[in-house]
């Protein structure tokens, strides 16, 4: 007994249950493991929480192995101590990402409703993207102004609006308006607005 | 943000998150952040807690913040002008503005023309037929040498700081309390305490939100805001600032990047059809300096112009052909959010896309944008949910055999499956690492996009069609075409030097002949040779300030506080040596990332680099409405105009065909004042798919006074019905003392109050809030109304 830690100690009195001694509790080695961290051997990666504008940093904890056939999946997300905005801190919702990374609601089919119908048709990524393309290039070819009534040089595509988003990164940003200013597109706007 | 840049030079926060510590007042007003912004209000109530900070909110409800203030006082939505106009007279009045820094760091010495004026609630240059102002009226008097001309002893009748006095020596406690609803007792007591900061011991700050940018004045409400923080000395100074408190995680960074009408990514302008050629569009971008030794910093402007060309288009972009000018579309119309939904109106929309974002609950108006969105020939739209918008066919009462608009949904991945940076409200931007793949079958928001590019350009080699040399030559030199990196973008934001292919270190080193290229000019130095800046993660934090210059990077420079400049005296003098933003050894300045240049003397540079006054403003000629603001009442409101009846709303807001007629007016019965908002359970819309915060705040639901609710016979937990002109909403009925009647000009005004969480698709069903709000905005940005209507209730 002189020489049993004060940890495995705690052990024995919480696995004993059976066969007491006279002390009151068992005080043969314990063979069941403590609980380990459910975070034991997950990756951390840091990431940013994608509410408000806050920018508290959140660690998202990923179990998997990363093999071809496995698929990766967060199993918590928490604040980032380190973070001098929330030093680890979560209101609500950040505390709840999970449920917002991982949900059975995320679609995984793009989806297409045909006009006067009242449902959604499943198409592949293939044809979506044909058919995005395609109705892009016919409104901007049936929009375009080369010149205005003045005769000047104006080159914009005015049929087709552009709004969104405030909820992705500084890179798709800059590449949603590269791209659409290339398109000649003059209505773009975002969440900022409003 | 458009009048943070008419007063400071910049429309952002000024200051950050955590530096909210170091003030001793805290004023939360059109803001709710115990509720919308928690881990960045905590800041506030270190102050309170650490530095005996007070900490005030004014609103039209006791809200979550209120609830942990030291003193509330309530007000009636859309009476903001009048309590800030309020404080200005009061900081006058009583000699408690910070003089010194007045004249070292605004223009209050300049003198306005003598074609300036206001009376009867219009400024001089008005012009009734065009609804708008002509502002050679408001133009400073020139001297000889061109520049404004200058009186530092503030006599003269129309120097800025005596026309200031003048403007506002109207908004008395009497006037305010007649307005806002407040007493004029409880008005001076707020009074008193905010403007106790007028002095280099004392630093205040403020916190605002979208309850101060959604009226018809908003961006008036913020230059109020903006006057009486430089008139206390409270801008570039720790503790100090206008913290201006942003919605979506990276809606700052979306901004900056010009996902917006008008603009080019870092402020840049979108050219008009009457900027003809490069030089024409440079000559109108380029302001000219109103005073000497003034460092303009817009002078750069073809710099940032020239390399923002080089980065989209390239080789092809070349002195001889304007760098590729003409490929920019010029748009002389307004195309902002409501003139996108007004064309669609019209049926001259064909094609909508939207990427994450949901704007059918977003509003206003939502019945008119419904009737909107059946006229469309196509809609696409992009996000990790299924969205109202996207089934707004199904929405309740429309017919979807009636409706033509093909829509295509296309799931794409969300934040946690990418890399890439988010900049948050106080202008940091983080980068975040991608945890996890996409799903299967889901395709990022940039292989979309890089999808859509080059299918559209395909279509048109294969078949020709309308000019498209700008999508044919558009820089695409990434190792995968289909699926750019972020780390590509992310430098070609940053930008190179094209000679040496060297990254640049900061916007510093910009051309305007062509050697340079930068997506961004204001993210130059944000990833370098010295590698990704925004990944940074030390803490070091050597002035106990809370500045963190090694964790990410913070634009302009990794500045952690614009203005800083103004942090210290003439001489480079802290004002406060125990929260010195930076401070002048006699070689160099030390602390913060200074305004401009490390070892440029406090003498050669002021703290506003980027207006042409140097200084900031307390008189504006940069926004549409006044150089001075002026409480104009909401466009419905259950009162009329106590300062001047004859104009009792903003003059110069824009009206879209056929808004007028879905205000409610006099004869309509619409007695109560409705206002909307937010709570911590929920984010906008997004959160309807989040079991855990369904759960937490599952209903739609109307705040009902208590008094009200006993004069109506509406019982806590009821159901209630409640309209306005434009549509109909109905829910629980939350009976609450939160909200009192006030006596607004003689009569007594009750408010109801609505959250805005709610739709047709999400994992509960509500009332959307935005069916009841008016298709009308501020006259400069042109952001709706939101915050302030009329409505009528009763037992449903």
């Amino acid at each position: 007994m002189t020489d049993i830690s004060r940890r495995t100690f705690i052990k024995a009195s919480v696995v004993g249950g059976v066969g007491l001694s006279a002390l009151g509790f068992d005080l043969r080695p314990a063979f069941a493991a403590v609980r380990q961290l459910k975070i034991k051997n997950a990756k951390e990666y840091r990431t940013i929480c994608p509410y408000c504008a806050v920018g508290c940093g959140t660690i998202a904890y990923v179990h998997g192995s990363g093999g071809l056939n496995t698929t990766n999946t967060v199993i918590h997300v928490e604040g980032d101590s380190d973070s001098p905005i929330n030093g680890g801190t979560l209101c609500p919702k950040g505390a709840s990402q999970m449920q917002l990374a991982i949900s059975p609601r995320l679609r995984h089919q793009p989806l297409l409703r045909e006009s006067g119908s009242s449902e959604w048709r499943e198409v592949d990524w293939d044809f979506a993207m044909d058919w995005f393309a395609r109705k892009f290039k016919d409104s901007r070819d049936a929009s375009f102004v080369e010149r205005d009534d003045e005769g000047r040089t104006v080159n914009r595509a005015d049929g087709i609006a552009w709004v969104g988003s405030a909820t992705v990164s500084n890179e798709d940003a800059y590449l949603i308006t590269k791209t659409m200013r290339a398109m000649g597109l003059s209505y773009i706007d975002h969440q900022a607005r409003i | 943000m458009a009048s943070l840049a008419a007063t400071f030079g910049r429309g952002a926060m000024t200051n950050h998150w955590k530096d909210i510590k170091n003030a001793d007042v805290v004023l939360v007003m059109g803001a709710n952040p115990a509720e919308n912004h928690p881990c960045g209000f905590k800041w506030a109530l270190e102050a309170r807690d650490n530095r005996a900070a007070q900490l005030i909110t004014i609103d039209p409800r006791f809200t979550r913040t209120s609830a942990v203030a030291d003193r509330h006082m309530q007000i009636r939505p859309g009476s903001d002008i009048a309590v800030l106009g309020g404080f200005i007279r009061y900081a006058i009045e009583n000699d408690l503005f910070h003089s010194e820094y007045v004249m070292a760091h605004t223009n209050a010495s300049f003198v306005v023309g003598e074609a300036f004026g206001f009376s009867d609630g219009l400024f001089a240059g008005f012009n009734e037929a065009a609804s708008n102002y002509d502002k050679t009226a408001w133009d400073y008097e020139r001297a000889s040498d061109g520049f404004a001309r200058q009186d530092s002893s503030l006599e003269h009748s129309r120097s800025v700081f005596q026309l200031l006095k003048k403007h506002y020596e109207r908004y008395t406690p009497e006037v305010v309390a007649d307005i806002a609803g407040c007493t004029a007792d409880e008005f001076i007591r707020m009074a008193d305490i905010v403007c106790s900061t007028g002095r280099a011991d004392r630093v205040g700050t403020i916190m605002y939100a979208v309850g101060w940018t959604m009226h018809t004045v908003g961006s008036q409400i913020i230059r109020t805001a903006a006057i009486l923080q430089l008139l206390l000395g409270n801008i570039g100074r720790p503790g100090g600032g206008i913290n201006a408190l942003r919605g979506h995680a990276n809606v700052q960074g979306a901004t900056d990047h010009a996902i917006v009408a008008g603009l080019l990514p870092g402020y840049l302008k979108m050219p008009v059809p009457e900027q003809e050629s490069l030089s024409d569009h440079l000559e109108d971008s380029t302001p000219k300096p109103l005073a000497p030794d003034t460092v303009n910093y817009w002078g750069n402007y073809s710099k940032f112009f020239v390399s923002l060309m080089k980065a989209w288009f390239g080789k092809q972009a070349q002195p001889g052909n304007d760098f590729c000018y003409d490929y920019l579309a010029k748009q002389g119309e307004d195309a902002t959010w409501l003139s996108i939904w007004d064309k669609a109106h019209k049926g001259t929309l064909e094609g909508f896309v939207t990427l994450g974002f949901n704007p059918l609950l977003a509003g206003p108006d939502v019945p008119r944008l419904l009737r909107s969105m059946a006229k469309l020939k196509w809609k696409v739209v992009i996000d990790p949910f299924m969205l109202d918008s996207a089934e707004f066919w199904k929405a309740p009462g429309m017919n979807p055999a009636e409706i033509d608009t093909e829509v295509l949904y296309l799931p794409s991945s969300h934040w946690i499956e990418r890399d890439g940076s988010f900049t948050n409200s106080g202008r940091w931007a983080q980068w975040k690492e991608k945890a996890i793949d996409p799903p299967l079958g889901v395709r990022s928001d940039t292989w979309i996009l890089s999808e859509l590019f080059w299918r559209v350009k395909e279509l048109y080699q294969e078949e020709g069609g309308s000019y498209n040399e700008p999508i044919q030559h558009l820089t695409w030199d990434y190792l995968n075409p289909r699926a750019p990196t972020m780390v590509e973008l992310a430098k070609e934001i940053n930008g190179y030097d094209l000679g040496s292919g060297r990254l640049l270190d900061s916007f510093g080193e910009l051309a305007d002949d062509g050697t340079t290229a930068s997506g961004n000019w204001i993210y130059s130095g944000s990833f370098t040779e010295a590698g990704n800046q925004m990944q940074r993660r030390g803490t070091a934090d050597p002035t106990g300030l809370g500045m963190h210059h090694e964790w990410a990077f913070s634009w302009p420079a990794n500045r952690r506080i614009l203005y800083n400049r103004a942090s210290a005296d003439a001489e480079g003098r802290p004002w406060d040596q125990t929260r010195a933003g930076i401070a002048w050894t006699g070689q160099q300045w030390i602390g913060d990332v200074p305004d401009y240049g490390r070892t440029t003397p406090p003498d050669a540079a002021g703290a506003f680099i980027m207006n042409e006054e140097g200084v900031g403003r307390l008189f504006s000629t940069h926004l549409a409405d006044g150089p001075f603001s002026e409480h104009y009442e909401p466009v419905e409101s259950p009162t009329s105009n106590v300062l001047h009846e004859g104009v009792p709303i903003n003059p110069v807001i824009k009206w879209y065909d056929g808004v007028r007629e879905t205000l409610a007016n006099s004869e309509d019965d619409f007695p109560y004042a409705c206002t909307v908002y937010r709570v911590v359970e929920r984010e906008h819309f997004v959160t309807s798919n989040v079991p855990y915060l369904v759960e937490a705040m599952p209903d739609f639901f109307v705040e009902v006074p208590e008094g009200l609710a006993a004069e109506k016979n509406i019982a806590n937990g009821s159901q209630v019905r409640v309209w306005s002109k434009r549509g109909e909403v109905q829910g629980t009925a939350i009976v609450t003392k939160r909200i009192k009647p006030l006596r607004v000009n003689g009569k007594v005004v009750w408010t109801v109050g609505i959250p805005v969480h709610w739709g047709f698709v999400g994992l509960t069903q509500g009332s959307m809030a935005n069916l009841l709000t008016p298709f009308v905005g501020d006259a400069n940005t042109q952001c709706p109304e939101f915050k302030s209507f009329l409505v009528n209730l009763e037992q449903a």
